[in-house]
């Protein structure tokens, strides 16, 4: 349970920055009068629907962090046989950064109110997320092709369960990404409303785009192996 | 000391929450069913979490009918019983609390406690509500099922729970119910989010954090460790779901059934067994922390008297909701671990006693010379308090490894973890329901039928779990449908068992009269006008009551001071409400 501890002591640290800026310390049965009347609400200047989805990655995040840890749990079990990385992972990996990167230039050309490079951006972050996937698709399919099948080992289930959860993230960012794109070519176009959207979309991006990279290198061994060294550094 | 009803306020400042724009419903669909109304959404949660629990109520007679008078009643099979047992402490939990609390207080006190319009996201808030009765009906037709539902515990720990041995292991069961948990986190997540960012964004002018009402305070921690706890179960329901149907061997060690080998080798039930328990703690304290904070409410007003201690009340409630996090394995003492393991949870566990005592003290305290006035709201959070008091207590013996190893899985257990978390929550909803049942529907709830449900409820509740310590004591197993005739059980012990069971049936009765009169106050009720107990928060100072869409009127309230201005010195009433500037209305005669 160690990699869930870690992540919520990230949050927590996160939580108690934010709230030792609220005034925790303060006497509200004192505040009376003109000047105390009006204090600071710190409700932040952030736009709510990027506060909820902040709070929403940190749920995915929390998600992701518990297959780890349930991963790590699993695996130092001794039927676990560790199944090869297919090469075409690393081409997905590409494809997914691409699709980031896309979605990053439409939300710098939504700043800069640049209609056309908004829509190139969001189509070609789109195309590239639904390669992905097809992309998860085919290494699922190979690989079963070659004998690792979902039951036949922990290691492979836990391949198949979190590069699935993963990949049913990226599809559900597709449909809010299809609401955007619908957005930026409607009649009701709105360009304030737009760059929001467009931010949102790239920012879970992102998100999902770090996630891939820890679920690679868990999936890869990588972090075993890491973990194994910090354990001899402790010991 | 600050004159607390004294002082101007020269300059307004311009909101800084922009006004939201209202989704306006057009028919009668959108306004009563698929509202994006949050206390619509509130009442439709409430409704269904009731509905449910009142299965979860019956299925707990069945229950004590089997054990007060084993071999009377030939329909209860083992089988049956195991299945009893199961969605009682599943609805119960899950279906009912969490829901109840989050759900339906949650949606509405939170949006009219911070001076809301409504909650961040009201669409993906009707969604949570309607996943959640999708989630609902799942379990339900589990009852339907061939095999009908899992039998497998409310833990379902793995690998009985997905063998044929147990009821509904090998047929949809189990299915359903994981598949079941699985849309009401998906469908909580949604209403969560809702919940954290009202409170963080939707506060209005002067709201602080520190002049939230401790209810709000309450939910908001609540909710947030829901959000954080929720996944550890949703990715055991996943697994499990997987072992399951795929017949992965995430959970399932190599196991012999009726001499045949079974495909799974080499899991570890173990594993289960953590992540479930890293959301079950979570989840007393999910279910706990609302009650905190809606109690506190209930005896500061009920008291006239501002509530003691609210900082440390604060700073108690998110160290409880920090705390919790780092209990878990001390629900699995008997599984093996290794001893030290065991000694850090003992510890973390005896140190979340501290800020809770420090509640409690709280409350006493604030009830200490104050104006007491006995209503049925005081009544019940008087209630909560004794019982939180006594279940908390026994819950530091069995929080002790070498206490808990010997009563671990006996009754003892049952008797704590009901008082703590089962009758000291119900305690303060009903307390809740009759304390804005006024603001709700415009009506009292009668006071008649409500003292009737009071004390049969509060005595009932004692006449079934204190027995319950002593017969848990003697060593009487939790989990078995029948004990048989071993040594030690006495002819007391079957005496007080069939004691337990008739008190159990009486106390269920008791609640067909809340219900009943939960329906009948809304035509026949006490006028109640807009705030009847007197109260300072804001839901008690909208224009209309029961509020209407939008909650305030044209403008939205300005939060002046904190929530618990009673029994101000020098005040002209006894409250002053937290949206009242000071100067007008009360100036008169002070200064």
């Amino acid at each position: 349970m160690s990699v869930i501890l870690v992540f919520l002591l990230v949050i927590a640290g996160i939580a108690g920055w934010w709230l030792s800026h609220q005034g925790l310390m303060s006497k509200p049965w004192l505040e009376h009068g003109p000047a105390a009347a009006f204090p600071d609400t710190d409700v932040t200047g952030m736009p709510t629907a990027k506060v909820g989805l902040g709070v929403f990655l940190a749920v995915v995040g929390c998600l992701f962090a518990l297959f780890a840890s349930a991963y790590f749990m699993r695996m130092e079990l001794s039927d676990w046989q560790p199944l090869p990385i297919p090469p075409l992972l690393w081409l997905n990996t590409g494809v997914l950064v691409l699709s980031s990167v896309a979605l990053q230039c439409a939300v710098i050309a939504a700043h800069r109110g640049q209609i056309d490079m908004v829509r190139l951006g969001l189509v070609t972050g789109g195309l590239t997320a639904l390669a992905f996937l097809a992309g998860q698709l085919v290494v699922w399919r190979d690989l079963s092709a070659s004998g690792y099948f979902l039951e036949a080992n922990p290691a492979n289930s836990f391949f198949y369960m979190i590069t699935g959860m993963h990949g049913l993230h990226i599809l559900g960012g597709l449909v809010a990404l299809a609401r955007t794109i619908s957005g930026a070519w409607g009649r009701r176009y709105q360009p304030e409303r737009l760059r929001l959207s467009v931010e949102l979309c790239a920012m879970y991006w992102h998100f999902l785009l770090f996630v891939w990279f820890a679920v690679f290198v868990l999936l890869a061994g990588w972090a075993a192996d890491f973990i194994d060294i910090c354990r001899q550094l402790l010991t | 000391m600050v004159d607390a009803t004294h002082g101007a306020v020269d300059v307004i400042p311009p909101a800084e929450v922009p006004e939201v724009e209202l989704y306006h419903p057009h028919s009668w669909w959108t306004k009563y069913v698929f509202s994006q109304d949050a206390k619509v959404i509130a009442i439709q949660y409430s409704g269904t979490a009731i509905a449910i629990g009142m299965v979860a109520l019956v299925l707990s007679w069945l229950m004590r009918l089997q054990l007060g008078f084993p071999g009377t009643f030939d329909f209860i099979t083992p089988e049956a019983y195991y299945q009893f047992i199961t969605m009682h402490g599943m609805i119960m939990v899950i279906y009912l609390l969490t829901a109840l609390f989050l759900g339906g207080f949650g949606n509405y006190l939170i949006p009219l406690m911070v001076g809301a319009r409504d909650m961040a996201f009201p669409y993906v808030n009707m969604l949570s509500y309607w996943i959640y009765l999708v989630a609902v009906l799942v379990l339900v037709a589990s009852f339907f099922a061939p095999g009908g539902p899992t039998g497998a515990g409310w833990t379902l720990y793995p690998p009985q729970a997905i063998l044929g041995g147990t009821p509904g292991g090998q047929q949809a069961g189990i299915i359903l119910m994981l598949v079941s948990l699985i849309l009401f986190i998906i469908g909580f997540t949604m209403g969560g989010l809702n919940y954290v960012v009202t409170v963080l964004q939707g506060r209005t002018r002067g709201m602080t954090l520190m002049r939230l009402p401790l209810t709000v305070w309450g939910i908001f921690t609540a909710t947030v460790m829901a959000l954080l706890a929720f996944p550890a179960l949703f990715v055991a329901s996943v697994m499990m779901l997987f072992d399951r149907v795929l017949g992965t061997s995430f959970f399932m060690p190599a196991l012999v059934e009726m001499g045949e080998q079974l495909s799974y080798g080499g899991g570890s039930p173990i594993l289960f067994q953590h992540l479930f328990w890293f959301f079950g703690h979570p989840e007393v304290y999910i279910v706990a922390l609302p009650a905190f904070g809606i109690v506190s409410d209930l005896i500061s007003t009920h008291a006239r008297k501002n509530i003691f201690g609210y900082r440390m009340m604060v700073w108690a409630i998110i160290i409880i909701g920090a705390l919790s996090f780092i209990v878990w394995a001390h629900h699995m003492y008997v599984s093996g671990m290794h001893p030290y393991f065991g000694f850090f949870f003992a510890t973390t566990t005896l140190i979340i006693a501290v800020p809770t005592a420090i509640k409690v003290y709280n409350w006493v305290l604030t009830l200490w010379r104050g104006d007491i006035h006995l209503t049925l709201p005081m009544l019940f959070a008087l209630a909560f308090i004794v019982t939180f008091v006594n279940g908390g207590l026994t819950g530091l013996f069995l929080g002790n490894v070498v206490v808990d190893v010997p009563l671990s899985d006996t009754m003892f257990v049952v008797a704590h973890f009901h008082m703590v978390m089962g009758v000291a929550p119900i305690m303060v909803i009903f307390g809740a329901i009759y304390h804005w049942y006024p603001k709700i529907t415009g009506r009292m709830m009668n006071e008649a039928m409500g003292q009737f449900h009071f004390w049969i409820t509060f005595v009932g509740a004692y006449a079934i779990f204190f027995p319950m310590h002593y017969v848990g004591l003697v060593g009487v197993p939790r989990r078995y449908p029948e004990i048989g005739e071993p040594a030690f059980i006495t002819a007391p012990v079957e005496n007080l068992n069939a004691f337990i069971s008739v008190a159990a049936l009486v106390v269920g009765f008791a609640q067909l009269v809340f219900l009943f009169n939960l329906i009948w106050s809304i035509w026949y009720g006490r006028e109640a006008g807009g705030n009847p107990w007197r109260a300072t928060t804001l839901e008690w100072q909208t224009s209309e009551t029961p509020p209407p869409h939008g909650n305030f009127g044209k403008e939205l309230p300005i939060v002046y001071r904190w929530a618990y201005d009673y029994s101000v010195p020098g005040a002209k009433e006894d409250f002053i409400a937290q949206n009242d500037p000071g100067t007008g209305k009360t100036a008169t005669g002070l200064a």
